[in-house]
C-alpha cells in the first residue's frame, strides 16, 4: 500500500516536469550559427557551423535555409543528418549577400535557428594553409640557387662515387664490344612526371656515348608524348657528337599504353634482340621485376634507376646496379660533371641537413609536449 | 632561338604552375583546367601518332622479312583489326570490339600479371642467398615477415605478428622515408633546373 502511495506521487509529479524528448513538443533549435566565406577556395563557396539540437539524437535532419532577402523566403541550400554540426554551400553567387539558418527537423515538427547574415563569398588570391609548403620550397630554392651560383664562381665541388653511374660507361663499352645493342627503357609514366624527365637527362648522355661507341641503342615506349621527346634527345645527342648518319629513329618507337603489354613487348625484345645492356631509368610500378627478372635471364649487364620505392627492391635484387631514388635525380649533374648541376646536389645536401635538424628539433619539442614547431609542418 | 623558344615556354608555364599551386581563385583553376585540356588534346594527337609510328615500324620488317616478322604481323593485323572493328560495332558494352577487349587484351594481362609470381620466386631465390652481411640480415628479416604473416608464425609463437609491424612500421619505414626525403628534394632540385633553363638535356643540351 505504502509502494503504490509513493509510485502515485512520483508519477503525478513526472507528468508536470518539463520532458526534453517529448515526441509532442518541437525540438531545441542549433545554436552558436556561425557563417562564413569559406578560406583557401576559388570561390563560390560559404561554410555554415553550429551547435547542434539538444534533442540531435531525436531529430531526422538539419536543414539548411538560404535567403537572399532577410525578410524573404528561404530556399533549401541542403540536408545534412544529425549529428553533423557544418555545410559548405556551394551554389552561392561570390559578391551577393547571403543570410542563412538551420532548421531542426524532428518527427513531429521542427524549430529554427536564429537567421545569420550576411555573408558574400569571394575567391582567396592564396591558400594560407599551405604557406609551409612556401615557405619550405623558398628555403630551399634558395640553398639550390646559392650552391648553383657559388659553383658558377668555379668553386671545387666533391660529388661522392655512385657506382651505378660508374658502370653506364662500361656497360655501353660492353654492349659496343658484343656487337649487341642498348635496350634504354624510360619508365611507363608520362612526360610530365619529373623521374621521366630525369630519365631523359640520363638518355641524353648515353645517346652521346652510343653515338661516339657507334652502338644500338632500342629505346621502346609506353607514353606516346615520351617517345616523340626520346627521338629529339637522342637525335640532338648524336648531332652534337657530330653522328647524324649513325641516327636509327626507327629503333625509337611506341609501342603500348598497356602496362602489361608494355612489359610482354619489352620482354620480346630482350629475349629476341638479346641487348647487352640493359637501362630500366624513370618511374616502374609492378611490371619492375617482370622487366628485371627477364633481362637478367638474358645475360645482359642491368642498371636501373627508379624513385618508386616500392620497386627499388625488386631492381636491387634483378640489376648489376640500382640507383636509388635521388641518385636518379643526381645522375645528370654527375655525368656531365657541369659546376652549376653539381651545385644542385650540395643544395640538396645541405636541404638535408636543415630537415635532420628539423627532425631533431621536432623529436626534442615533442618530448617536452611543445607542438607548434611540429604544427607548423601539418598540411 | 631554336632553344630558346621551349626554354621560355618551359620557364612560363613551369612559374606559373608552381604559383597556381598556391592561388586557389577561380581564374587560376580555369586556366589550370585549360592547360588540362590542352594536354589531353596533345596526347590523342600524340597517340595517332605514335600508332601510325609503330604501323610503319612493323611494316617494315613484314616487308624485309628480317627475324621475328610473325610477330610483327601478329601486332599489325590486331592493330588494325581493333580499330576497323572498333569504328564497324563501335565500343559498347556487348560489342564485338568489347568482347575482344574483354576476352582477349584482359586476360593476357592478367597473364603477364600472374607471371610476377614466378619471378618473384626466382628474385627471391637470388637475394636471399645468405653470402654476406647484408644479405643474411635480409633473409632473417624476411623469414620473420613470411611466419609472421601466417597463422602457423603465431601458433609458433604469439610475438612473430608483432614483430613483423615492427620490422615494416620502424626499421623499414625509416628507411623508406629516407628515400622519400632525398626523392622529394631531388624532384624540386630537378623541376628547379628546367624552370630556369639550367638543365636542357630533355632538350637536347647545348647552349
Amino acid at each position: 500500500m505504502r509502494g503504490c502511495i509513493i509510485f502515485l506521487i512520483l508519477f503525478t509529479f513526472s507528468c508536470f516536469l518539463p520532458h526534453s524528448s517529448n515526441p509532442q513538443t518541437p525540438p531545441s533549435p542549433p545554436t552558436d550559427i556561425k557563417v562564413f566565406d569559406t578560406p583557401n577556395d576559388a570561390g563560390r563557396s560559404v561554410t555554415i557551423t553550429w551547435k547542434k539540437s539538444l534533442e540531435d539524437t531525436t531529430l531526422i535532419e538539419y536543414e539548411i535555409l538560404r535567403f537572399t532577402d532577410p525578410d524573404g523566403e528561404g530556399i533549401s541550400a541542403g540536408k545534412v543528418s544529425l549529428g553533423t554540426e557544418n555545410f559548405e554551400d556551394k551554389e552561392v553567387e561570390d559578391g551577393v549577400d547571403y543570410f542563412y539558418l538551420i532548421r531542426a527537423i524532428a518527427p513531429i515538427g521542427f524549430s529554427d535557428s536564429e537567421q545569420v547574415g550576411p555573408v558574400r563569398s569571394k575567391g582567396q588570391l592564396y591558400d594560407t594553409s599551405r604557406t609551409n609548403v612556401l615557405i619550405g620550397v623558398m628555403i630551399y630554392s634558395f640553398l639550390l640557387l646559392y650552391f648553383i651560383y657559388s659553383a658558377r664562381k668555379g668553386k671545387e665541388l666533391f660529388v661522392r662515387k655512385i657506382a651505378g653511374l660508374d658502370a653506364i660507361d662500361e656497360a655501353i663499352g660492353r654492349a659496343t664490344e658484343m656487337g649487341k645493342p642498348i635496350l634504354f627503357v624510360p619508365g611507363i609514366s608520362v612526360i610530365e612526371d619529373v623521374a621521366t624527365l630525369a630519365s631523359l637527362n640520363i638518355l641524353s648522355r648515353v645517346a652521346r656515348k652510343t653515338a661516339d661507341y657507334k652502338s644500338r641503342i632500342i629505346i621502346p615506349n609506353r607514353d606516346p608524348i615520351v617517345m616523340p621527346v626520346c627521338r629529339e634527345v637522342v637525335r640532338e645527342a648524336y648531332l652534337s657528337q657530330g653522328r647524324p648518319d649513325a641516327y636509327r629513329e626507327d629503333d625509337i618507337y611506341y609501342v603500348t599504353y598497356s602496362q602489361f603489354g608494355y612489359a610482354s613487348a619489352v620482354s620480346g625484345i630482350m629475349v629476341r634482340e638479346k641487348p647487352a645492356t640493359n637501362l630500366f631509368l624513370g618511374m616502374f610500378y609492378a611490371e619492375s621485376l617482370i622487366l628485371a627478372e627477364t633481362g637478367a635471364s638474358t645475360g645482359a649487364i642491368q642498371i636501373a634507376g627508379t624513385d618508386a620505392v616500392a620497386q627499388l627492391p625488386f631492381f636491387i635484387t634483378a640489376c648489376d646496379y640500382t640507383l636509388i631514388g635521388e641518385e636518379l635525380y643526381a645522375a645528370s649533374a654527375y655525368l656531365s660533371k657541369e659546376p652549376m648541376s653539381l651545385g644542385s646536389l650540395k643544395g640538396q645536401d645541405w636541404a638535408k641537413i636543415v630537415i635532420g635538424a628539423a627532425i631533431l628539433i621536432g623529436i626534442l619539442l615533442t618530448t617536452l609536449n611543445i607542438t607548434f614547431f611540429t604544427n607548423f609542418f601539418t598540411i | 632561338m631554336r632553344r630558346r623558344v621551349p626554354l621560355t615556354i618551359t620557364f612560363i608555364f613551369g612559374i606559373f604552375m608552381t604559383l597556381q599551386f598556391f592561388v586557389p581563385h577561380r581564374v587560376s583553376q580555369v586556366i589550370y583546367q585549360e592547360i588540362l585540356k590542352w594536354f589531353i588534346i596533345i596526347f590523342t594527337f600524340s597517340l595517332i601518332f605514335g600508332s601510325l609510328v609503330l604501323m610503319r615500324l612493323h611494316s617494315i620488317r613484314i616487308r624485309r622479312r628480317t627475324s621475328g616478322w610473325g610477330y610483327s604481323l601478329v601486332t599489325l593485323t590486331s592493330l588494325i583489326g581493333m580499330i576497323v572493328i572498333g569504328f564497324k560495332t563501335g565500343i559498347k558494352e556487348g560489342s564485338l570490339f568489347m568482347n575482344l577487349f574483354n576476352h582477349v587484351q584482359v586476360p593476357l594481362e592478367a597473364t603477364m600479371f600472374s607471371i610476377l609470381a614466378f619471378f618473384m620466386a626466382s628474385a627471391a631465390y637470388r637475394a636471399f642467398r645468405a653470402r654476406t652481411v647484408d644479405a643474411t640480415l635480409l633473409l632473417g628479416a624476411a623469414i620473420v615477415m613470411m611466419i609472421g604473416r601466417v597463422p602457423l608464425g603465431t601458433f609458433l609463437w604469439s610475438g612473430f605478428p608483432d614483430l613483423t609491424e615492427w620490422i615494416l612500421e620502424v626499421p623499414s619505414m625509416a628507411a623508406k622515408r629516407g628515400i622519400m626525403i632525398g626523392v622529394g628534394l631531388g624532384v624540386i632540385s630537378t623541376a628547379l633546373k628546367i624552370i630556369l633553363g639550367i638543365e636542357r638535356s630533355y632538350i637536347g643540351g647545348g647552349e
